[in-house]
């Protein structure tokens, strides 16, 4: 499988280009949700209603018992799933089981560095490579600290390891950072966790601007996107806006054909 | 002063959101380790505010008893009643330095989150305390000195609602408020610089336990037991003898109902923890296969936590620390046992490194010379041991007083 797809960046490239040429706004859509919360049954649902919308690329998150860079909603969604059982190894089963029925969606996993640790780093990779991952989002591995799984990362094809770029990064940082960008960068667009309000306004513009001057990877922007206005804004400023919490708002009250919908009327 | 790996434990394995704030304190803290006057202030402080240095009290009956000298580092009587303001002190100190005029901190049994609020209101900054909502249903009497000093205490009803969670809501908050805040964080954990700086603001227990060992044996001790939460007040404790490699240094976690049970809290004497990385350092965690965090077990809240502190996971590899495990029982009646010999009122945290120590008193040499860190008072949780001991008497007084709120709310 993972032979046949292509690595990330020119995944988005291609994407994009198509959008272009049906003369639709170019940006991605990256949607997130929590495995086995509410069920792995629901997730198959909701991904099969995102993968219809149109969503490009999809994070998997595997559920943590410490996810120190949630908010209150995906925190909750993270300790319920662990309350009714989940296992690590059916999570990545299902995740597998994702990318050969929507071989269109290019798959992350997003999860915490001890899950790694505990399946085994090289282990893990490796078998997310083989299942067709495109990419790991890890917040609690900060460069400095992850050379192994980076290095791991690297020598596969097709498996990027994503770096985070967030506003309170000086320059320096950011160039550092951007030196290990592989795959696109995720700006964080805002301080605090997952599931606040983000404003869209001119400190966002000038913190992608820095992040454009370290790299010429793809952007992807994430952390309070939730209306289409929001992603209007983002379309001439990012490659890629990521929506986590409010579609699991909407999949929590109105269930995975109301995301479908949700998705659809997105990019207007 | 280190780069945060103690072998291979520790390191900072934070979002990068807040790589940045970590970097700021890291510098702060750093120059204010190579400030002498620092530590001058820091140390005219606690002698001004809480009565340091604390007594090495000889206890006289319990040597008779066991036949072995028996020295006590009185920790119980710091302000709020535990070792928890030194560090509490210290950090306040570096905030100043920092500027800052907001301070947050988790706390379990509400120890650290009393200690830092009374630091708060001393040094007039904003506190909020994130603690676990069912330990705000079972310390109420903290709970009510934390607001009653001015402090906002938030219930943490994410997880499992106790101390693991109060860390990760107070790390939450201070994603998207490091600009002002500081994170003070009650033991030595987390990510890098805490695990060192929190145990340099303790070592002032070893500094002044060695110099009045010194004095009242003209000899090193033998044997030094303290009881291991995240592990501040044993390396407070265990800093003042590290290099003198005959002094045996016991770190005695929480047993729990047994280990053999699983409901226990002892992550480097049980055996059955792995090496991982949660809430921001790399330890020996209580967690599953999956890599999931376990629930822990203890008679003493402040015990009652998945990780250790990386620099005695170390001195765990190296062997220079041996760990050891005393068990709910155990504890309660070491609690009884020293309060009725030597007229002391032992937390129930402190009294595990109690228990251990009577458990091997009677097979140490006849010439040991023993101290045991007494890292916190018990009488303030007079709720907490009154159930401990199942006291008949306390549980006739609080149903007549329930009885009586509830008549005053019918009228
Ligand atoms: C009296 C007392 N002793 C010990 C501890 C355990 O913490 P540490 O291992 O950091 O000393 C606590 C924690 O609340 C405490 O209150």
């Amino acid at each position: 499988m993972s032979q046949l797809m292509p690595a990330l960046e020119p995944y988005i490239r291609q994407r994009r280009a198509q959008r272009e040429a049906h003369g639709q706004a170019p940006i991605l859509l990256m949607s997130h949700l929590v495995l086995g919360y509410p069920s792995l049954a629901v997730n198959q649902e909701t991904i099969a209603a995102m993968a219809a919308a149109g969503v490009e690329l999809v994070e998997l998150q595997i559920p943590f018992s410490e996810p120190i860079a949630d908010g209150p909603v995906i925190a909750q969604a993270n300790q319920l799933a662990l309350d009714q059982g989940f296992r690590v190894e059916e999570g990545l089963e299902f995740a597998a089981a994702c990318v050969q029925r929507h071989p269109e969606v290019a798959f992350l996993l997003m999860t915490y560095s001890n899950i790694l640790m505990a399946y085994g780093v090289e282990r893990f990779i490796e078998r997310a490579a083989q299942m067709g991952i495109r990419g790991l989002i890890v917040p609690d591995w900060p460069p400095q600290e992850a050379g192994q799984p980076m290095a791991l990362c690297q020598a596969q094809t097709a498996l990027d390891w994503i770096q985070l770029f967030t506003p309170t990064s000086t320059d320096v940082r950011l160039q550092t950072i951007g030196r290990w960008a592989r795959g696109f960068c995720y700006c964080v667009a805002r301080k605090g966790v997952t599931g606040g309000r983000t404003d869209f306004d001119a400190d966002l513009r000038h913190f992608l601007q820095r992040c454009r001057q370290v790299t010429d990877k793809p952007l992807a922007v994430g952390f309070g996107v939730r209306t289409s206005a929001d992603v209007q804004t983002l379309t001439p400023l990012a490659e890629i806006a990521v929506v986590g919490t409010a579609a699991l708002e909407i999949q929590r009250t109105a269930g995975a054909v109301a995301v479908g919908a949700f998705f659809q009327k997105l990019r207007g | 002063m280190s780069n945060g790996y103690f072998g291979e434990f520790g390191g900072a394995f934070i979002p990068e959101i807040l790589h940045e704030t970590f970097q700021r304190l890291t510098r702060a803290y750093t120059e204010a380790r190579q400030d002498p006057e620092f530590w001058a202030s820091y140390v005219r402080l606690m002698e001004n505010y809480s009565g340091r240095p604390t007594p090495l009290t000889y206890a006289e009956n319990l040597s008779r008893r066991y036949q072995r000298r028996i020295y006590i580092k009185r920790e119980d009587l710091n302000q709020t009643g535990a070792h928890k303001a030194n560090n509490v002190m210290g950090q306040g100190l570096l905030m100043q330095r920092m500027g800052k005029r907001r301070v947050i901190a988790e706390t379990g049994a509400g120890q650290h989150g009393m200690a830092t609020a009374t630091m708060a209101a001393r040094m007039g900054f904003e506190c909020v305390i994130y603690m676990g909502a069912q330990d705000v249903e079972r310390q109420r009497s903290n709970v009510f000195w934390m607001e009653r000093l001015g402090a906002t205490v938030v219930p943490v009803t994410s997880g499992a609602q106790t101390l693991k969670d109060a860390v990760n809501e107070a790390l939450r908050d201070w994603v998207g408020s490091m600009d002002a805040t500081h994170y003070l964080l009650g033991t030595a954990c987390g990510a890098h610089p805490f695990p060192e700086m929190v145990s340099w603001f303790q070592s002032i227990i070893g500094l002044e336990a060695r110099q009045q060992i010194l004095t009242a044996e003209g000899r090193l001790p033998t044997h030094v037991y303290a009881c291991v939460g995240g592990g501040s007040n044993a390396m407070g404790i265990f800093q003042g003898f590290l290099d003198d490699l005959p002094v045996q240094l016991i770190g005695v976690e929480a047993g729990g109902a047994g280990l053999a049970t699983g409901r226990h809290a002892a992550r480097l004497a049980s055996g059955s923890s792995a090496i991982g990385v949660a809430q921001g350092y790399k330890t020996f965690f209580l967690q599953n296969a999956d890599g999931q965090m376990l629930d822990t077990h203890s008679v003493a809240a402040g015990l009652d936590y998945v990780g250790v502190s990386p620099i005695l996971a170390h001195l765990h590899t190296t062997g220079r620390v041996r760990f050891a495990a005393a068990t709910d029982v155990e504890v309660v009646a070491a609690l009884q046992e020293l309060m009725q010999a030597e007229g002391l009122i032992p937390a129930l945290e402190s009294s595990h490194a109690v228990a251990q120590a009577l458990k091997e008193l009677p097979e140490l040499p006849s010439d040991a010379v023993v101290i045991i860190n007494l890292s916190g008072r018990g009488d303030k949780d007079i709720f907490t041991i009154a159930d401990a001991l199942d006291d008949p008497g306390w549980r006739r007084f609080i149903r007549r007083k329930a009885e009586s709120y509830s008549q005053c709310e019918k009228e």
